[in-house]
C-alpha cells in the first residue's frame, strides 16, 4: 500500500528533527554570546565574562532576562497579528533546516539512517521559498505595532528582501546549471567527487553571499531595524520573549544561510577538497561525524564572517541599498548567469564555436 | 583658498577611480584592520578583580587624622569649613574634659564633624586651609549609595584609625602616604 507508515523511519526523522531543531536554538543561543565576544575583541575590550566560566551562561542569563521581562501588547496594535509576528519569524526561521544535509548516512540498528530530515527533489527551491516566508514575520510584526517606525522598519525589510531575492536567485540558476540538480544532497555528493562549487561560481558565490548578509539583515544591510534612524525598527513594540524570538530568528537565520552557503559552494559535509576520503579506511559512522563536524566547521567560519564584516563596515544608505541590488548585483548575476550558461553550452559542443 | 594655517589640507574630491567603486579591496583592507585588532592587548581590566592605581595626587575621600600617638589631630577651628566652596563641610566644637587627653590632641576638638560627599567637589582646599594637618584627601572615592543621607560622611566614616590600638587597619588606611612630623 502507498500510505503504510513505517515507524522506524518516522521515529528516526523524529529524532532527527528535535536534534536539528534544539541544536540550531543552541548554537543559535552561543552565536548571541560570540557576537559579543567577537564585537569585544574587535573593539579592544573583553565581552562579556561574568556568568559562568568565561563567560559561557550569559546567554542562558540572557533568555532568563527575556522571559522574566514584562510583556507588553500595545492597546493601539493589532494583537493577534503582533502575536503572530515573531511566531512567524521563528517558525519560518527553524523549517529551513529540514532539507540541509547535516551529514551523509550513519548505519544504526542495521538500518542506514540519512542525517538529513528530508531529501525531497526540489531542496533549494524549498531553501528559497521558507527564507522568503521569514520576511511576513518582520512585516506584519512591524505592520501590527501601528507605529510609524515599526512600519518603516518593516517596509525596509519587504523591499530589502525582494531586491536582493533577484540576484541571489539568478545566482542560483547558474549554479543549477552547473550541478544539474536541485536537492542539496546530490549537490553535496557531487562536490565531493569532483570540486566544490566554489571553484566554478566564485562570482556568484560572492553575490549570493552579499545577498546572504542583505536577507539575514544583518549590518551593512540592516536597516530594518536601524536603531539611530527607527529607534528599533520592526521591534519597537515589543518586549520579553517576544522580542527574543525576533532577535533569535536573526541569529538562526545566520546559522541556517551559512548552512545554506557551506552546501551550495563549500562542499557541504565535504572534509577535504580535491581529495578522496574514503582513502582513509574509516568506518562510515566514523566519516558521517567527521562529515558533520567539517559542516560545522565550516558554517563556523561563516557565521565569523557575518559578525566580523558586522564590527567593520558601516550600515548603508537606503538609496545606496537599492542601487546595490538593482544596479550592480542584479546585472552582475545576469552576466554570471549567461557566462556560466555560454561555457557549458560550449563544453557541451566539445568547444566548437 | 587661503589658509589660516600651514597645517590645513585641501581635502580631494576627484571622482573614485574604476577601482575604488569596486569598493571591496576598500573592505578588505578594513577587514584586515578588524582582524588585526583581534589580537591586540585588550584596553579594558576586569575591573573589581582589577583595578588602575590613582595617581599619588589623587584626591578621593577625605580622611580626619590622628597623630602617631593616636589622638585627633583637628581643633574644629572651623578653617575647612570657611574653605570649603561647596560648603560641604559642618563641624561642632566641643570643649576636651580632662581624662580625654588620650583621645584629642588639643584642649578643643571636633564632637561633630560632616562631609556631604555630594556637595564635596573634591577640590582639596580643606585639606590645604588645614594647619594641623587634620584632614587629607586619600586615594579611594565615595561608593554608591542608595539613600542620600547615606552620603553624609560622620566621623566614624572619616578618621583614620588608631594607630595605637589597630596598627594594621592604620596602615591599611594610610596606603602608600609618607607621614609629616608636625610641630606644635
Amino acid at each position: 500500500m502507498l500510505l503504510t507508515i513505517e515507524w522506524p523511519v518516522v521515529l528516526e526523522k523524529l529524532i532527527l528533527i528535535i536534534i536539528v531543531v534544539s541544536g540550531s536554538l543552541v548554537i543559535a543561543m552561543y552565536t548571541t554570546f560570540a557576537e559579543r565576544k567577537v564585537a569585544a575583541v574587535i573593539q579592544d575590550r573583553r565581552g562579556p565574562n561574568r556568568a559562568g566560566p568565561f563567560g559561557l551562561l550569559q546567554p542562558l542569563a540572557d533568555g532568563l532576562k527575556l522571559f522574566f521581562k514584562e510583556e507588553i501588547i500595545p492597546s493601539f496594535s493589532n494583537k493577534a497579528l503582533f502575536i503572530l509576528g515573531p511566531c512567524l519569524a521563528m517558525l519560518t526561521a527553524m523549517m529551513t533546516g529540514a532539507v540541509i544535509p547535516w551529514g551523509s548516512s550513519v548505519h544504526l540498528f542495521d538500518r542506514t539512517i540519512s542525517l538529513q530530515i528530508a531529501d525531497i527533489n526540489i531542496g533549494v527551491l524549498f531553501v528559497f521559498g521558507v527564507v522568503s516566508m521569514g520576511v511576513y514575520g518582520i512585516m506584519i510584526g512591524g505592520w501590527a505595532s501601528n507605529n510609524k517606525y515599526s512600519l518603516l522598519g518593516g517596509l525596509r525589510a519587504a523591499s530589502q528582501i525582494i531586491s536582493y531575492e533577484l540576484p541571489m536567485g539568478i545566482t542560483m540558476i547558474a549554479l543549477l546549471m552547473v550541478t544539474g540538480t536541485l536537492s542539496l544532497n546530490e549537490m553535496v555528493v557531487q562536490q565531493q567527487q569532483t570540486m566544490w562549487n566554489f571553484c566554478y561560481q566564485p562570482l556568484g558565490f560572492l553575490i549570493f553571499l552579499i545577498c546572504a548578509f542583505a536577507e539575514c539583515n544583518r549590518t551593512p544591510f540592516d536597516l530594518p531595524e536601524a536603531e539611530n534612524e527607527l529607534i528599533g525598527g520592526y521591534h519597537t513594540e515589543y518586549s520579553s520573549m517576544k522580542l527574543g524570538f525576533f532577535l533569535f530568528a536573526e541569529y538562526i537565520n545566520m546559522f541556517i544561510s551559512s548552512a545554506v552557503m557551506a552546501t551550495l559552494f563549500f562542499g557541504g559535509y565535504d572534509i577535504i577538497p580535491f581529495y578522496d576520503e574514503s582513502a582513509w579506511g574509516l568506518s562510515q559512522n566514523t566519516m558521517a561525524i567527521l562529515g558533520t563536524l567539517a559542516l560545522l566547521v565550516k558554517i563556523g567560519f561563516f557565521l565569523f564572517l557575518f559578525m566580523w564584516v558586522r564590527w567593520t563596515i558601516p550600515r548603508f544608505r537606503y538609496d545606496q541599498l537599492m542601487n546595490l541590488g538593482w544596479k550592480i548585483l542584479l546585472p552582475l548575476s545576469l552576466v554570471n548567469m549567461l557566462g556560466t550558461g555560454a561555457v557549458i553550452l560550449l563544453k557541451q559542443n566539445g568547444w566548437h564555436f | 583658498m587661503q589658509t589660516l594655517t600651514n597645517r590645513a589640507k585641501i581635502v580631494e574630491r576627484k571622482p573614485m577611480s574604476m577601482g575604488e567603486r569596486m569598493y571591496l579591496p576598500a573592505i578588505f583592507k578594513g577587514m584586515w584592520i578588524t582582524f588585526k585588532h583581534i589580537f591586540r592587548k585588550k584596553a579594558t581590566i576586569n575591573y573589581p578583580e582589577q583595578k588602575r592605581p590613582f595617581s599619588p595626587v589623587f584626591r578621593g575621600l577625605h580622611v580626619l587624622n590622628r597623630d602617631a600617638e593616636g589622638r585627633e589631630n583637628c581643633t574644629a577651628c572651623g578653617l575647612c569649613a570657611v574653605a570649603c566652596p561647596a560648603e560641604a563641610i559642618t563641624m561642632e566644637a566641643a570643649e576636651r574634659k580632662p581624662g580625654e587627653e588620650h583621645l584629642y590632641r588639643e584642649e578643643k576638638y571636633a564632637a561633630k564633624y560632616e562631609i556631604n560627599m555630594l556637595r564635596c567637589i573634591f577640590c582639596g582646599l580643606c585639606e590645604e586651609a588645614c594647619p594641623k594637618d587634620a584632614i587629607y584627601l586619600s586615594e579611594t572615592f565615595a561608593p554608591a549609595n542608595y539613600q542620600r543621607q547615606g552620603f553624609i560622611y560622620g566621623k566614624d566614616d572619616l578618621l583614620i584609625p588608631n594607630p595605637v590600638t589597630e596598627p594594621e587597619a592604620y596602615q591599611k588606611a594610610l596606603g602608600g602616604r609618607v607621614v609629616k612630623e608636625m610641630t606644635h
